[in-house]
């Protein structure tokens, strides 16, 4: 094991040190002719590549289950319409790697795809420790990226992003912390508490930038009376969470706040249970967005509540096939034989925005023209609308968030229920918000 | 009593680890093989368990009839087709055939079970807790766990002290030679060692699925706690095992409560600390040289 990630990580430098010399010699190549089309670093040809990273093994799978799913849909909708670029059409070949839920293999991988395969455009989706470190070699290497599934905060300020200065290259498309702490705040106001909320952060980009005492969390519910009980942060992989248990416990928070990765989280509900910690409402980011995560938990999973960032019922309609939200789950289930999840509609929406831009340059090697044509991009996609001129800062454009519970289902073992939706009322809400259930009597 | 709580909590976390690691430690001491598919054949056990579970409706204790036995002879095939013919290729070999089988299972496992995130059904008693003071609650899976782990850490030292096939599994592995001049068949030994250790996989695989989640690539995180708690205790002592496993849960608990962020940092350093220490581990044994 500690070869191999040693290997990887020198790998990684070379990676990052190669880059830095292509980029370098691209500035100067740039600097001396100004004409120059063609960037340094592949290209050209009769085929538009598309890369595309995203977390198929590892903790963080099942945000890449449905990507296997959606490139297929996706081969075989360009083989019908190939994108046409300047008026001529071109096959499409998209180049799926897999980051392994690793950050350094996330940067190696791409690399790859930006040196060797040269690909014309990037995709990269699932959480900050995917998105950053493939939008980090787009941006160094100078290729057009589109990252989703990534609140724009850690994307953007975890890059070292300033509002005033933009990053050239790379974009994003997500809800970000003020849309989840608005969520979050409505849910809980609908169920009666103290007040306070114990919440489990971890030591990744999402917990630093979810529990940040001056721009996370706290700040924005103490507006709502609400006060945070922040044992500090802890390790993904952590085994045993009794420290945490016995400071919600003696602190007495009603609400359990946190975005921990699946596996934690689980291990965590059921430590509390047998400890004695019963909030009456959870609200728990990226842990409990999956069925299967849920269903691992089983009778303890009932009532617990995270944001929603698509679903069948959102009221919205893919660009590039004419489906619904509710037709593209369908197509899913039917497939795969699985319930659908929150990730197939943004690993759909990012193909809708390769096309908008390609369609909007007239030769497929015009790198700073299809990064122009996302950055001034209005598009109505199967999550929403999406539109780049009016973000929080420039390279983000936001996708609207609700608030879901899950229940007992009825062919399935649990469903999502979209419960709070103050923030976009125009997407239907399933039920009202509902305490967690009291705790049995003791045996 | 936050610090008691740590402590209660730290001892229970250590009866999983020591569970974890008795595979390892047996595999260790007899055949003076690393098993770097220790972690994965623990998932795999898991998702045997699941398999059974569901085909038979039974709660996951009862699958340990079936899983127990497949894994023991899956151990007595596996040394007996494959990790003897390695042993005579020096060191290194086993080391590497034990890696190939690592890969080669985590990707079986990802292809027919995806990577979705699982957990074995142990109803009440997964989530069943037992109040000791008003601050203090322990779970009674947590209480069972390290009760198994003792029970198994006993039982294998018994087994390996006071048996025939104990005698001829320590004869056979400390001078395999002198052991196939009075009549014992090594290659039969260590299949039955193989066997004995992963029967005991197969029980923490199906106490791991009950007390947490676990998907195809777990494999790995459980073996560095395995091999830590191998480590810590002492390399081929199994009441060393039991001792490593309660020290690093305690290390990670303590390091937790004064940090939660320190909580897994805690264990490594302890096991760094023991590693510069005292090599050996807490309880080498002294004839050991």
């Amino acid at each position: 094991m500690a070869d191999s990630i040693r290997i990887d990580r020198r790998g990684f430098l070379r990676t990052v040190g190669a880059a830095g010399t292509v980029a370098a010699a691209g500035g100067l190549a740039a600097a001396c002719s100004p004409g120059l089309q063609s960037p340094s670093g592949g290209g050209g040809g009769d085929v538009i590549k598309i890369g595309y990273v995203s977390p198929e093994t590892g903790p963080l799978a099942p945000f890449g289950e449905a990507d296997q799913f959606v490139i297929n849909a996706m081969n075989a909708h360009f083989k019908q319409n190939p994108i046409k670029v300047g008026d001529r059409p071109f096959p499409v070949e998209i180049l799926k790697r897999d980051s392994q839920s690793d950050a350094n293999r996330a940067a190696d991988v791409a690399g790859d795809l930006i040196l060797n395969n040269g690909v014309h455009l990037m995709l990269v989706s699932s959480t900050p420790d995917t998105s950053n470190p493939v939008s980090d070699q787009c941006e160094a290497n100078g290729l057009p990226c589109v990252a989703t599934v990534t609140p724009w905060q850690p994307w953007f300020f975890g890059r070292g992003g300033q509002p005033d200065t933009k990053f050239e290259w790379t974009y994003n498309f997500f809800w970000g912390l003020e849309d989840v702490e608005k969520v979050y705040g409505d849910m809980w106001d609908q169920v009666g508490t103290n007040k306070i909320a114990g919440a489990l952060w971890p030591n990744d980009p999402d917990g630093l930038a979810w529990g940040d005492p001056a721009t996370g969390f706290a700040p924005e519910q103490a507006k709502r009376g609400y006060t945070i009980l922040d044992p500090g942060t802890y390790p993904n992989g952590t085994q045993d969470f009794s420290s945490q248990i016995a400071r919600f416990r003696d602190g007495a928070a009603e609400i359990l706040l946190g975005v921990p990765i699946p596996p934690d989280f689980t291990t965590f509900w059921r430590q509390a249970s047998q400890q004695g910690y019963h909030p009456k409402i959870a609200t728990i980011g990226k842990a409990l967005l999956f069925p299967s995560s849920v269903e691992a938990l089983g009778p303890i999973g009932v009532n617990l509540g995270t944001e929603v960032w698509w679903s069948p019922s959102h009221p919205f309609q893919s660009s590039l096939t004419g489906q619904s939200a509710k037709a593209l789950a369908d197509a899913y289930t039917q497939e795969t034989k699985k319930q659908w999840t929150q990730p197939i509609g943004f690993a759909h929406a990012l193909f809708e925005v390769a096309v908008a831009a390609f369609g909007a340059v007239s030769s497929i090697d015009d790198r700073a023209g299809i990064a122009a044509a996302i950055a001034g991009m209005k598009l109505n996609t199967v999550v929403g609308p999406l539109d780049w001129t009016s973000g929080p800062v420039p390279n983000v454009a936001k996708t609207p968030l609700v608030g879901g519970q899950w229940r007992p289902g009825t062919a399935t073992p649990f469903d999502l229920v979209i419960v709070s939706n103050t923030q976009h009322p125009d997407i239907p809400v399933g039920g009202a918000v509902e305490p967690l259930p009291a705790p049995a009597p003791p045996a | 009593m936050t610090w008691v709580n740590a402590v209660v909590q730290g001892l229970l976390l250590g009866g999983v680890y020591a569970l974890y690691a008795c595979g390892l430690s047996l595999v260790f001491g007899v055949l003076r093989i690393v098993n770097l598919a220790h972690g994965d054949l623990t998932v795999l056990a898991a998702f045997l368990a699941l398999v059974v579970g569901q085909a038979l409706g039974v709660h996951p204790l009862l699958t340990l009839l079936v899983v127990v036995p497949a894994l023991a002879a899956a151990g007595y095939a596996l040394q007996h087709a494959v990790l003897f013919p390695a042993l005579r290729g020096g060191e290194l070999a086993p080391l590497l055939v034990t890696f190939g089988l690592s890969v080669v299972l985590q990707n079986l496992l990802l292809e027919a079970f995806s990577a979705d995130t699982r957990s074995l059904p142990a109803g009440t008693l997964g989530t069943a807790g037992l109040a000791l003071t008003d601050l203090l609650s322990v779970g009674w899976l947590a209480v069972l766990t390290l009760g198994v782990a003792v029970a198994v850490l006993v039982g294998l030292q018994l087994l390996i002290s006071r048996t025939a096939i104990g005698r001829a599994m320590r004869a056979t592995s400390d001078d395999p030679e002198t052991a196939q001049l009075m009549g014992l068949d090594d290659r039969k030994v260590y299949a039955v060692a193989t066997a004995i250790a992963f029967a005991t996989i197969a029980v923490a695989g199906v106490f791991s699925g009950m007390r947490g989640t676990f998907t195809p690539t777990l494999g790995p995180q459980l073996l560095i706690f395995a091999f830590e708690a191998v480590i810590i205790g002492g390399l081929g002592s199994l009441w060393g095992t039991l001792v490593g496993g309660l020290v690093l849960g305690v290390a990670q608990t303590v390091g937790a409560q004064i940090q939660p962020s320190y909580g897994v940092l805690a264990g490594h350093l302890v096991f760094l600390a023991v590693l510069a220490a005292r090599p050996g581990g807490i309880l080498r044994r002294a004839e050991r040289r």
